[in-house]
């Protein structure tokens, strides 16, 4: 706008106060002055390196031999080029369409209460701190060990709440007669009838998990119309007759146990051993059936996901930047919403629209505009995103979670020295961000 | 509002306090969720400060949420020994003189150019910034192997200057960009009478443009401040004994295990001073945000 301005102002015919303009070729000379430092720098640091950088691209690795589209056919063949390309489009999939909902969300939300700021200046922090330091923040949370990882910490606490532990972690059957396997659950080979008794014993248990109290197994007494039996540790010290209940032997409670019908194998019914390892199942009908200890009393206790290995890695590292950007969308959309004139959203309101309707039929369009831009910004981010990626994915892993513009870095530069190459990725960088310079150029055009 | 009424009957007093009751419960589930996003964003800023109070063995057998338990193991000790580490006080030393030079250099050049583009006539000139525009998005890997091995000729491989030069001028575009659509807000009676007055076009940029485009030219630096302190690649590329403080501690990174009482410390000292700038600045960055979300 200013440009047609200040061009009509000379245009007009000249006002008596308005003293002559310079002479034209004095006040290109002021022009030029203003421009020449810029026009220094973006020459020399920005303008002839991108023209070396694409001219680089076709001449070998020492710079000698030009070798047409050698390199960007060695480009496209190179697998863990193929990988960064595929983790790019991923990160471009998820990362923008997350950050947009994110900043929504947020920006909504805060519009409703009074310490709005506050919430605002925690969403924020991630956007001035580093994301190099950001990359050390999310070693730290995403360390294995749910005794040092707070992500894998979360999880053992949630899935403490969902979940029942089971009575042991492992076990062995002391005999031939139980087949199967603590992940399967162990069943009793020979079936029973009503009025038998099942004697299911296990050793090999991990010396914590016998209980505090230990109770000495009991057999119970068979009964005429149902199943009773016996789980214990068949074990004492100085080892025992494997198969037998004997003195000193420590029944097992807690155990789930589960009776099948022998016929189909389908389970008709379940329970839970006594603290003398005791258990019954009454009132059955006549025919064959198998006891079985459920695979439910034995749990793994969680090992922790492996956020840092190979398949959870570029997931992490999405989530890592979406806490980073979160607040950058917030801030924007916050602007936008705060930009939607109040009428409209009464009148919506006035006539019969619930909130959500408001939302979805006002509000959304209105910050449509803004949206995409949030859209555009991170997808231009996302392309380049680097620091991220090498700061957080252990050197091992950073084949399976690389993304161009590590690559770029990694071939030309960390020892490898593969200019050619490197200019090659660089330039396929440039032309992924061309359709953002037309879209750029186009909009400055339309704005004046 | 209308079940408050029926509730609570005629008294009009008791009527109003319930309907405030009731929107203030109303709103609960928001202040509990904002709350609970709140502090889940925090905690890992949280956790590498804590972190970097625990000597190396206690890193190892605990998570950093046990720093407060009894006794306390919180130790200073870490950071009393990068304080006297003189390779991490040497990088923050040169992140410090880059950032200083890399905020102020393109400052001044991009104000100037944004006043020409904004109130200076020369041929050409729209299209030329549409140059300016179309460098806005060129990634800076365009320049790195090229800069490399000039610096690699001319000696400023490895100097506060190189990594200040190349930080500049990959600032310009926006800078040009922010500022020249800032003045041109300026009125225009306020040049046009300075103008009229004969002030030269040089002193209209330094008395009148550049005060009236502080708010402007605080974005820019803020951002630049954070962009530059906080730069990883253009270090790791262009320096190697005179590396800024993020690629220092990078290539400390290889052993993470091994080594976390010096990273996180250092990370999070390093980080003190983007937020601090951020804390200070708050209302220019979001300012500069809004303004410069094409980049």
């Amino acid at each position: 706008m200013s440009s047609t301005g200040s061009s009509t102002v000379t245009a007009a015919p000249p006002v008596t106060e308005v003293p002559p303009p310079p002479s034209s070729r004095g006040k290109h000379a002021i022009s030029l002055a203003f421009l020449a430092p810029a026009i220094f720098f973006l020459g020399v640091w920005v303008v002839y390196p991108a023209i070396r950088t694409l001219i680089r691209s076709f001449y070998s690795d020492r710079g000698g031999e030009f070798v047409w589209f050698e390199n960007y056919e060695a480009l496209f063949r190179d697998e863990t080029i193929q990988t960064a390309i595929k983790n790019n489009v991923i990160w471009v999939l998820v990362v923008p369409a997350g950050v947009t909902a994110l900043g929504l969300l947020f920006a909504v939300l805060t519009e409703r209460v009074p310490w709005a700021p506050a919430f605002k200046v925690a969403v924020f922090v991630p956007l001035a701190v580093s994301l190099f330091a950001v990359g050390v923040i999310w070693r730290i949370m995403y360390q294995q060990d749910p005794d040092r990882g707070a992500i894998n910490a979360g999880i053992v606490a949630v899935q403490g709440i969902f979940t029942e532990q089971g009575a042991l972690t492992t076990a062995k059957p002391s005999t031939d007669a139980l087949a199967g396997s603590p992940e399967g659950g162990l069943t009793l080979e020979k079936t029973v009838q009503q009025g038998g008794v099942a004697l299911l014993g296990l050793t090999a248990i991990k010396a914590g998990e016998l209980p505090a109290e230990p109770e000495q197994a009991v057999t119970p007494e068979a009964t005429p119309d149902g199943i009773t039996g016996v789980v214990w540790r068949d074990f004492k010290p100085g080892g025992g007759t494997p198969g037998e209940v004997e003195q000193d032997e420590v029944g097992l409670g807690g155990v789930t146990i589960k009776l099948r019908s022998a016929a189909d194998g389908k389970t008709v019914d379940s329970t839970t051993s006594n603290a003398d390892g005791s258990f019954a199942f009454e009132g059955l009908e006549e025919g064959d059936y198998r006891v079985a200890i459920g695979k439910e009393t034995f749990s793994k206790p969680f090992q922790g996901f492996n956020w840092l290995g190979d398949q959870l890695i570029t997931p992490a590292l999405l989530i890592a930047f979406l806490w980073v950007q979160a607040g950058f969308a917030m801030v924007i959309t916050a602007a936008g919403l705060a930009a939607i004139p109040r009428d409209l959203l009464e009148a919506a309101r006035t006539d019969g629209g619930t909130e959500w309707q408001v939302f979805r039929r006002i509000t959304v369009p209105q910050l449509m505009p803004v949206l995409i831009v949030v859209l555009v910004t991170q997808i231009i981010g996302v392309l380049k995103v680097f620091d991220l990626v090498v700061s957080i994915v252990p050197a091992s892993r950073r084949d399976s979670a690389t993304v161009i513009a590590v690559e770029m870095w990694e071939r030309s530069f960390s020892g490898q020295n593969r200019f050619g190459f490197g200019a090659a990725i660089s330039t396929f960088m440039f032309v992924l961000f061309i359709p953002f310079l037309v879209l750029n150029i186009r909009r400055f055009k339309r704005e004046n | 509002m209308a079940v408050a009424e029926a509730r609570h009957g005629p008294v009009v007093i008791e009527e109003s306090v319930a309907t405030r009751v009731l929107r203030v419960l109303g709103k609960a589930p928001v202040h509990v969720a904002l709350a609970v996003i709140g502090v889940l964003w925090l905690m890992p800023t949280i956790g590498l400060l804590f972190t970097s109070l625990l000597t190396p063995t206690d890193a190892q057998a605990a998570g950093w949420w046990q720093v407060f338990s009894e006794p306390s193991i919180v130790t200073f000790e870490n950071y009393r020994n990068i304080f006297s580490d003189d390779g991490i006080m040497g990088s923050l030393w040169v992140t410090a003189q880059v950032t200083l030079g890399a905020t102020i250099l393109p400052i001044l050049v991009a104000s100037l150019a944004g006043y020409a583009f904004a109130w200076l006539e020369f041929p050409g000139r729209d299209w030329i910034f549409l140059g300016v525009i179309a460098l806005l998005v060129v990634p800076l890997q365009m320049s790195l192997i090229p800069i490399f091995e000039l610096y690699n000729k001319t000696g400023l491989y490895d100097t506060i200057l190189g990594l200040v030069f190349f930080h500049s001028a990959f600032a310009l575009p926006f800078g040009i960009f922010l500022l020249r659509n800032f003045f041109a807000g300026i009125p225009r009676d306020l040049l046009e009478a300075a103008r009229i007055d004969g002030a030269s076009e040089l002193r209209i940029f330094a008395r009148v443009v550049l005060p009236l485009g502080i708010p402007a030219i605080a974005s820019l630096g803020i951002f630049q401040v954070l962009f530059v302190w906080n730069d990883l690649l253009v270090g790791l590329v262009l320096a190697q004994d005179n590396q800024p403080i993020a690629p220092e501690i990078f290539s400390q990174l290889r052993q993470f295990g091994a080594n976390l009482e010096i990273i996180a410390p250092a990370a999070f000292f390093s980080a003190v001073v983007p937020l601090t700038i951020f804390a200070m600045f708050q209302r220019y960055f979001v300012e500069g945000l809004l303004a410069g979300s094409v980049k």
